[in-house]
């Protein structure tokens, strides 16, 4: 409460006179607004909820590494998409990005770790999928990050589409999914194909650049991520169109804390949002007055949809100046790896990304 | 070497006796390496071939080395990547590798509990302090180690577990696992050696399950299973659980190295201390356990240093130890590709601490074992 009413009346001198008094009058309303506002579960029904805001920071389950999505960098410090997204929770609930503990979690530990209480948010290229929503208890609240299985084949093969692919030797990591898609893919085709079976992710890059196999197969992302990074000429090697599988990656928390799962979800859509209005960690600062309506709800200046939350009303306000929109994430983690935007753009530029309005 | 003394015995008295260091390693060469036209031609061959692996490793390693890097861009080292080594990873990588994600600008901190550990471990050595003093030392430097790694008191930054990692970690694995897990297995082998039906009982079946499973197993039981096991809300660490299934896994199978000493001590003894009117606790740490243990000294030194590289495993559970960090160092496309160099750094480190343990285990037994010579 301090805290935030000193970050409030730090901020206020940036702000207009008008913008002052409806700050003044908004925090000086809010005792009364927390008990009446009907969106607010009572106390006690939001366990995660209310631990987190008591421990003071967020804990925040995360790949061991994986470039893009998150890993410690040279100092040591937190990067990457899925990063971002805890670092964004952290924003709302505390005014302050930092306010997080990592839990690296293999892919065996993650959901146990998420459903015994040792991290609030599984955040960790984790697919949505009905097993995992259904069966496991947990709830996915959105998707940071659309991918799929796809091919990369030597530019020399001449190779357009998947479908000229009859015959082929392919290069797999043994999972199960991807695996198992290709061998759909190849049947549903009606087309033959002789797998390379290859344990660790360098050898078979390694086995694919060597020529073992014509076509290597996994994530895109992680094609695209091969292809910028590891291959000596990435134009002799393209990607082909096909994405035979759906992998929609996402935060997930447990089921049973819905004001949890709200924070979470809209934390994530804040960024969506902002890039769909414009706003970026650079300009924020500037739009505190503008006078478009939607701007004016997003940074907090009318309307009270931090509070209907239960946290301060400035939250998107501190995960955009803080952690930057959802365009600023992927530009700083996911594009250095030369992943394009594809369909994880806007919708409105024809990707899936689509955030529901913030009104 | 027995093969060599036995060859410079059987020849001819009459050759005149060598002199010098040239002509005895002559001497050598020619009973070991060249006594027969088929060991001539395997010696030749085999010398072929390590001085070619070697000569290509050193240039490998040392000579065509990139040590360093003029700007950000890797692609230099990745030009060159068949014949040359890219220690320019491990220039702008090292402190990662060695301190995990411990914050930037307190690893002195981490750097200074390592140091502490080194101390620690320099001073058991010394045998003037084989008695209470070593305990209060190690009180005393372990307490240090904590104040240095958590902070929270002295102006020192709190810095929660979750952060530690690298070379501090596996030291702390390695080190709590041998200080908890030995004095643990010598009361689980005096339990299996037990007149007491049901402590017998406990202690084998304890040693049986342990041993019946890979540490690997162990690692996940404490870090995935047993939180369900826990009531909601309530977490124990991830670093206590991994370090407490260390200590337990370690403890079994240095119980069934301390049963195979404490087996070896003659039935003689043991009647002879009967004889004198002493208890039980009193013989078994007078007379039974010292020579136990003095008998146990190499298996039990190759355990620790098993142990030792053992802690590796946590990188499983998502602990940035010293393999883990070195592991994640390399997750960067611009550093993918780059094992071989992180791998060969740790590898360096870990060889130290293994040949120093091994080293020392040799001069013990010399030592301990000096009057059964004459």
């Amino acid at each position: 409460m301090k805290k935030s009413l000193i970050i409030a009346s730090g901020l206020a001198l940036t702000m207009s006179a008008a913008a002052m008094v409806a700050e003044a009058q908004q925090v000086g309303q809010r005792p009364v607004q927390l008990a009446q506002a009907p969106a607010a579960p009572p106390a006690g029904a939001s366990p995660t909820f209310d631990a987190v805001r008591q421990r003071g920071f967020v804990q925040c389950g995360t790949n061991t590494g994986l470039a893009g999505f998150a890993r410690p960098n040279a100092q040591g410090v937190w990067e990457g998409l899925d990063v971002d997204v805890c670092r964004a929770v952290a924003a709302a609930m505390f005014g302050d990005a930092t306010k997080v503990r990592y839990t690296p979690l293999t892919a065996q530990q993650r959901f146990t770790a998420l459903q015994s209480g040792e991290v609030d948010v599984l955040s960790r290229n984790t697919t949505w999928s009905f097993q995992r929503d259904v069966q496991l208890g947990l709830d996915f609240v959105a998707v940071n990050f659309y991918d799929g299985q796809g091919f990369m084949v030597p530019r020399r093969l001449n190779v357009r589409s998947a479908r000229e692919l009859n015959g082929a030797t392919v290069c797999v990591q043994p999972g199960t999914t991807t695996e198992l898609n290709l061998a759909d893919y190849f049947r549903a085709n009606r087309m033959q194909f002789t797998p390379v079976v290859i344990e660790r992710l360098e050898e078979v890059t390694q086995a694919y650049l060597a020529g073992r196999c014509d076509v290597y197969t996994t994530d895109v992302s992680g094609l695209a991520a091969t292809r910028s990074s590891q291959v000596p000429n990435p134009n002799d090697h393209v990607i082909l169109p096909e994405v035979i599988s759906k992998e929609p990656l996402g935060p997930a928390v447990r089921h049973g804390d819905q004001r949890w799962a709200d924070v979470v979800r809209w934390s994530f859509y804040a960024m969506l949002e902002a890039e769909e209005l414009g706003l970026t960690s650079q300009n924020i600062d500037q739009n505190m007055n503008s006078t478009n309506p939607a701007i004016q709800r997003f940074v907090g200046a009318t309307g009270d949809f931090g509070r209907m939350l239960g946290i301060d009303n400035r939250w998107s306000y501190n995960i955009i100046k803080q952690v930057g929109n959802y365009g600023e994430s992927y530009q700083r983690n996911v594009a250095p790896l030369g992943i394009e935007r594809s369909v994880n753009r806007l919708w409105r530029d024809g990707g899936l990304m689509y955030a529901p309005p913030l009104r | 070497m027995a093969n060599g003394r036995v060859a410079a015995v059987s020849l001819p008295a009459d050759r005149p006796v060598a002199h010098g260091f040239l002509s005895r390693a002559l001497l050598w060469a020619r009973a070991n390496l060249f006594s027969s036209w088929l060991n001539s031609v395997l010696t030749l061959v085999l010398a072929y071939f390590l001085a070619k692996g070697l000569i290509s490793f050193v240039s490998w390693a040392f000579i065509d080395a990139i040590w360093s890097l003029p700007t950000q861009d890797t692609r230099p080292c990745r030009d060159a990547r068949a014949e040359s080594a890219c220690w320019a990873l491990i220039g702008e990588r090292n402190r990662f590798i060695l301190f995990g994600t411990y914050p930037f600008e307190e690893q002195w901190r981490a750097a200074l509990a390592v140091g502490v550990f080194l101390a620690l471990y320099g001073l058991s050595t010394v045998r003037a302090f084989w008695n209470f003093r070593l305990v209060v030392i190690w009180t005393v430097g372990l307490a240090a180690i904590g104040v240095l790694m958590w902070g929270g008191v002295f102006g020192l930054a709190y810095v929660e577990q979750e952060k530690w990692g690298g070379l501090p970690l596996t030291l702390i694995l390695a080190t709590f696992g041998i200080a908890f897990a030995f004095p643990l297995s010598i009361l689980v082998a005096l339990g299996r050696r037990s007149a007491m039906p049901a402590v017998r009982m406990i202690c084998v079946t304890y040693v049986e399950l342990i041993r019946g499973v890979p540490l690997i197993s162990v690692l996940f039981m404490a870090s995935v299973m047993f939180p369900l096991f826990l009531p909601e809300g309530i977490t124990i660490d991830k670093l206590l659980r991994a370090q407490v299934a260390i200590i337990l896994f370690a403890a079994a199978y240095l119980a069934e190295v301390v049963r195979g000493g404490l087996q070896a001590i003659p039935k003689g003894q043991y009647e002879a201390a009967d004889a004198l009117g002493l208890g039980y606790w009193r013989k078994t740490g007078l007379i039974i356990l010292p020579q136990a243990l003095r008998i146990c000294i190499p298996p039990l030194v190759n355990t620790f240093i098993g142990l030792f590289k053992d802690t590796s495993l946590v990188t499983i559970i998502g602990l940035y130890d010293l393999l883990g960090a070195a592991k994640a160092s390399i997750v960067e496309p611009r550093w993918v590709g780059f094992g071989v160099e992180a791998y060969m750094f740790i590898s360096l480190i870990y060889f130290i601490f293994c040949f120093a343990m091994s080293k020392y285990s040799q001069g013990l037994e010399v030592e301990f074992s000096r009057h059964t010579k004459r």
